[in-house]
């Protein structure tokens, strides 16, 4: 899908003089601290809160991972 | 014509034509209005809800994203699905794909400017009764004012929309990169129609043409 603004920076990196740069998208971050009882219940509310606010399905994608505190994947 | 009509219009934190909006119905075409503030849940006495223009929540996340969990929307979708008529206008088109009673979504333009100025476009009405004014194929210009008005969906709900003659507004020159020149929706049922352009500005001799007068004007019954 087209992504006008990563296409309009693309452009003026090759005005910086970086030619290289092949592909460059812009999204957006979103930072939250969430209370949950345990990994599945802070899942399942990640996933509802991604399918039905963060994105909408109908131009993006989403997915979630789940990494412990020493960077491990875990659950 | 009915003699009491009365049409609501939503107003959100950062809505901005609610009032060009009122102005068209009462002032251009002796309707009555009721605002709807976005945490209001009675729609009771209303012949139809109009959502305007504007920026709603300041289209943080996404522009209609926040609009859509405003309790005075659970009302209008009630509303809707009753057959009651809804009109979605520029950031209230993005509102109703938001809350799914249109189909696709409403991105940045193609060319990423905002675009303020009139728009040649292609009218047909279909089964729409927002449009029943209008002649089929008829073309008629508008205002566009949008930064975010780049329809897209999916090749085969294109397809789908077609088919079922539920793109009743189409783009004569595409300011905006939308798939398929699609300006205006229509829901299978014909009540609800969103849009990017802006009939309630082309109501006015003052303002410039008159071309979204038989729109609004449809709610005269």
């Amino acid at each position: 899908m087209l992504d006008p603004a990563g296409e309009a920076t693309r452009a003026a990196a090759a005005r910086l003089g970086v030619d290289g740069v092949r592909r460059l998208r812009i999204g957006k971050a979103i930072e939250l601290e969430l209370d949950a009882a345990d990994a599945a219940s802070a899942r399942s509310q990640l996933e509802l809160l991604s399918d039905r606010l963060f994105a909408n399905p109908v131009i993006e994608d989403w997915s979630l991972e789940m990494v412990d505190a020493n960077g491990e994947q875990s659950a | 014509m009915s003699a009491a009509r009365t049409i609501g219009i939503v107003v959100f934190p950062g809505s901005n034509c609610d009032r060009d909006v009122r102005w068209a119905l009462e002032g251009c075409l002796g309707l009555a209005t009721r605002f709807l503030w976005h945490e209001e849940t009675d729609l009771g006495g209303l012949d139809a809800v109009v959502i305007p223009g504007g920026f709603s929540y300041g289209d943080y996340l996404r522009c209609g994203a926040i609009a859509r969990f405003a309790p005075v929307l659970d009302a209008v979708r009630g509303f809707a699905a009753a057959g009651g008529p809804v009109l979605g206008i520029c950031n209230g088109f993005q509102v109703l794909t938001e809350m799914g009673l249109l189909p696709g979504a409403l991105t940045r333009n193609a060319r990423l400017h905002f675009l303020c100025e009139p728009s040649p476009l292609e009218v047909h009405p279909g089964r729409s009764q927002w449009l029943r004014g209008y002649g089929e194929g008829e073309s008629i210009v508008l205002p566009i004012a949008h930064g975010e008005g780049r329809f897209q969906c999916a090749p085969e709900e294109l397809a789908s929309l077609e088919a079922n003659g539920q793109v009743v507004l189409r783009y004569a020159a595409n300011p905006n990169g939308s798939v398929g020149d699609v300006a205006g929706l229509s829901n299978p049922a014909g009540n609800v129609l969103g849009l990017m352009p802006h009939p309630e500005r082309a109501c006015d001799p003052c303002t410039g043409g008159l071309d979204g007068r038989r729109l609004l004007a449809s709610l005269l019954g």
